[in-house]
């Protein structure tokens, strides 16, 4: 990414890049009494991001009613800032998919995640969710659900407990602190609907034109 | 069980003899692949008067290809499901069935999974993923015979045109689970519910007949999880009966208080769930607390919280804890004053009540005949407990009453739940302390084979007479498992008690029914 140069008065560009002068400075705000911290921007998001993931209320079976419990005052996620559920997927941060997905509600659950605004996570709750569990054999469960979508943490049990649950929850907290909002690749995935182009019986001209297109998209995801 | 094989032709005129003779509660039916005989049905009638019942098996009519049997629909309603589900799962068509569609497995699945040369492997395209969303269909079908004995095929539309049709769930925060409705509206009045169940379908039934006996346990657990202990109480009574082994006393008592402490459990998360489903978030939180309280002492005994994989065949896994006794009347103390408390900061308030009253109005006929155990049975002033109706266990030892409320409407449901909590407390109490020596195990086989037969077992769960029909051949794997489910008599319902209800209470009915979906899916 390019950053502009800016132009401040008081503040030579350069001492923008020099950790002790910030560090000097803010020390001497700090004992005259005013409040400033100085850190990463990304920092400063990913602790506002980890500390208020709100999960899709989305169980279909046993899982879904220890997800319950933790919801209440015995475990109570809100220690963590987990609270706040959301029945609609367009306002939910992550899918904790709490128990068996089967071939019927499998093309829903994918739907569902497609609806969820990015950046997305899937927490796979049980061994249901993570391989078909005790029904793997079955011939109507879908045996894992990172067969459709990309899971982030997967908590084993059947079901897990409350305390694996929330361990689960903490272990997603520290990949999401870990991420780059700021000009870097931050929770990528693959397009889901990739751009096919079938390329025989093109007319010459057109075919310089895809090219062009093409070396223009690669250049731009690169850059 | 006793079971009287009756003709293709007198079926019907024996059944409406049954129904006039006043066996008017439809137990359970049982769909199965009978290999050379053909595929059949295992029918269970119960007379609510005497308690008698009378099974009758009879196998299906041969058409081209089809299989087909008449329906009895009209004679018991809660057989319009019964028959969907066999024949979604084995193919028999119901002569004269206003609706015969899938019931539990998309309507482009090819293939019946319970037939015995269903292909089970991996390569089968039903089996698999689908890759896109299921198309709806607006239409239904009715079959029946013509002149010269031919399949006919008749068309309906499920919808008018003026209706106006929306969908709720199976993602839905209120349906307790993955339970679909398509709801047809007049303004706000409901008109027409069509229930599309089998979005948790796991082919529990199927996975049963593949694995040995003591493999088939723990699948019962993970139905309706709020009746774990019940659920392989009922699964291990059928494969005892089977065996032919007498549990001892001890036995009797542990799983007796234990199905107990389970019914508290779900209870309780009942209230929480229907303080929940109508905004009372307060009541919820506290309703889970003292479930809690509940799962702590069940945890210390047997190492689960929800699902406990307790009953074994012939006995229990481990004897009790040393601390049972006295957590279990620590638990008895505890929760007695908060009864009352429900009903000061829930129960009693007026908004609730509002909610409930006279709302999803039930009569005891339609229960009777929707098959409607449980608590919203007895709401209905239907006497339909099976621990009172055919005692098991240590139940014939204990005195308690059976709550039965003649209201018929949702708060009247909820009410029976309330008060089935301090009966069952009352049952804890009476067993805790007596709980007489001996063995915890009456030691079984490596490998266990059930003479041939049939057995069923029922015992009262969390919501309903849960019941389990075993098919045995004699082999090491069950032929045939079948589970009464206690929930799906409660969805069939829906349509009925909805209609002319506003859309609004249809969550506030769906609550005080407390179905549980994994349970009627299976
Ligand atoms: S992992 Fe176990 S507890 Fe969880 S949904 Fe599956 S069967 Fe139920």
């Amino acid at each position: 990414m390019e950053v502009k140069t800016p132009h401040i008065k008081a503040f030579p560009y350069e001492e923008f890049r020099d950790n002790e002068t910030l560090e000097e400075l803010s020390r001497q705000l700090n004992e005259g009494g005013a409040n400033v911290v100085v850190s990463k921007l990304d920092d400063l998001i990913n602790w506002g991001r980890s500390n208020s993931l709100w999960s899709l209320t989305f169980a279909t079976s046993c899982c879904g009613i220890e997800f319950m419990s933790i919801g209440c005052a015995r475990y109570d996620f809100a220690r963590f800032g987990f609270e706040v559920t959301r029945n609609s997927p367009r306002q939910a941060d992550l899918i904790m998919c709490a128990g068996t997905i089967t071939n019927k509600m499998a093309p829903v659950l994918k739907r569902l995640y497609e609806q969820m605004a990015a950046p997305k996570y899937v927490v796979a709750v049980g061994g249901c969710a993570i391989s078909g569990g005790p029904f793997k054999k079955s011939y109507h469960v879908l045996q894992g659900i990172d067969k459709i979508i990309p899971v982030d943490v997967y908590i084993p049990g059947c079901p897990p407990r409350p305390e694996a649950l929330l361990y689960g929850m903490i272990q997603l907290q520290r990949k999401v602190k870990v991420e780059k909002f700021f000009g870097g690749a931050n929770h990528k995935e693959k397009n889901p609907h990739p751009l096919v182009i079938d390329f025989k019986g093109m007319a010459k001209e057109k075919l310089e034109e895809v090219k062009k297109f093409i070396k223009k998209e690669i250049d731009n995801t690169w850059k | 069980m006793e079971v009287k094989v009756i003709e293709y032709k007198v079926f019907e005129q024996e059944v409406q003899a049954l129904k006039a003779k006043g066996f008017d509660y439809l137990r359970n039916l049982t769909g199965a692949d009978f290999l050379e005989e053909g595929l059949g049905c295992v029918y269970q009638f119960e007379n609510t008067k005497t308690t008698e019942n009378v099974n009758l098996k009879v196998l299906a009519e041969k058409v081209g290809e089809e299989y087909i049997l008449p329906s009895i629909s009209e004679l018991y309603a809660i057989a319009d499901f019964y028959e969907r589900e066999v024949y979604d799962f084995l193919g028999i068509i119901f002569l004269g069935h206003p609706d015969m569609r899938r019931l539990y497995l998309r309507n482009d699945f090819v293939g019946f999974p319970l037939r015995k040369d269903y292909d089970m492997s991996e390569t089968n395209p039903s089996n698999q993923m689908p890759e896109d969303d299921e198309k709806d269909s607006d239409f239904t079908c009715e079959y029946t015979l013509d002149e010269e004995g031919n399949l006919r095929r008749t068309e309906k539309c499920l919808w008018m045109p003026e209706d106006y049709v929306i969908n709720i769930g199976p993602q839905h925060p209120a349906t307790h689970g993955v339970m679909r409705y398509q709801t047809s509206l007049d303004g706000e009045v409901i008109k027409k519910i069509d229930v599309h169940a089998g979005y948790i379908h796991r082919g529990v039934e199927k996975l049963c007949e593949l694995g040995t006996y003591q493999q088939t346990l723990a699948f019962t657990d993970r139905f309706d999880y709020l009746s774990a202990n019940q659920n392989r109480h009922a699964l291990c009574m059928a494969i005892e009966q089977g065996l032919g082994v007498e549990v001892t006393d001890r036995i009797k008592y542990i799983r007796t208080i234990m199905d107990e402490l389970q019914r508290l459990d779900s209870h309780l998360l009942y209230f929480s769930c229907c303080a929940q489903d109508l905004g009372a978030l307060t009541a919820f939180l506290y309703g889970m607390r003292d479930r809690e309280h509940v799962l702590n002492v069940m945890e210390e005994t047997t190492g689960g919280r929800l699902i406990q994989n307790w009953n074994r065949i012939g006995g229990v896994q481990a004897d009790i804890d040393p601390n049972f006794v006295a957590n279990c009347h620590l638990l008895i103390n505890y929760l007695r004053p908060f009864f009352k408390e429900y009903h000061d900061v829930f129960g009693g308030n007026v908004i609730f009540e509002q909610r409930f009253k006279n709302v999803g109005v039930l009569s005891k006929e339609d229960a009777i005949s929707y098959g409607c155990t449980g608590g919203t049975g007895r709401a209905s002033n239907w006497h339909c407990d099976v621990r009172k109706r055919h005692p098991y266990a240590a139940y014939d030892k204990v005195e308690f009453d059976e709550i039965t409320f003649t209201g018929c409407d949702s708060y009247d449901r909820y009410r029976v739940r309330i008060e089935e909590m301090e009966q069952s407390l009352r049952i804890i109490e009476q067993l805790i302390d007596n709980i007489p020596a001996g063995d915890f195990y009456v030691k079984q086989k490596p490998i266990i084979k059930v003479p041939e037969g049939m057995y069923y077992a029922s015992v009262e769960g969390s919501r309903g007479e849960f019941g389990a029909m075993l098919i045995s051949d004699g082999g090491k794997n069950p032929y045939r498992v079948h589970f009464r489910s206690m929930g799906l008599p409660l969805v069939a319902v829906m349509d009925h008690v909805c209609k002319g209800e506003k859309i609004a209470d249809l969550i506030a009915i769906s609550a005080s029914l407390d179905y549980v979906v994994p349970d009627i899916d299976r």
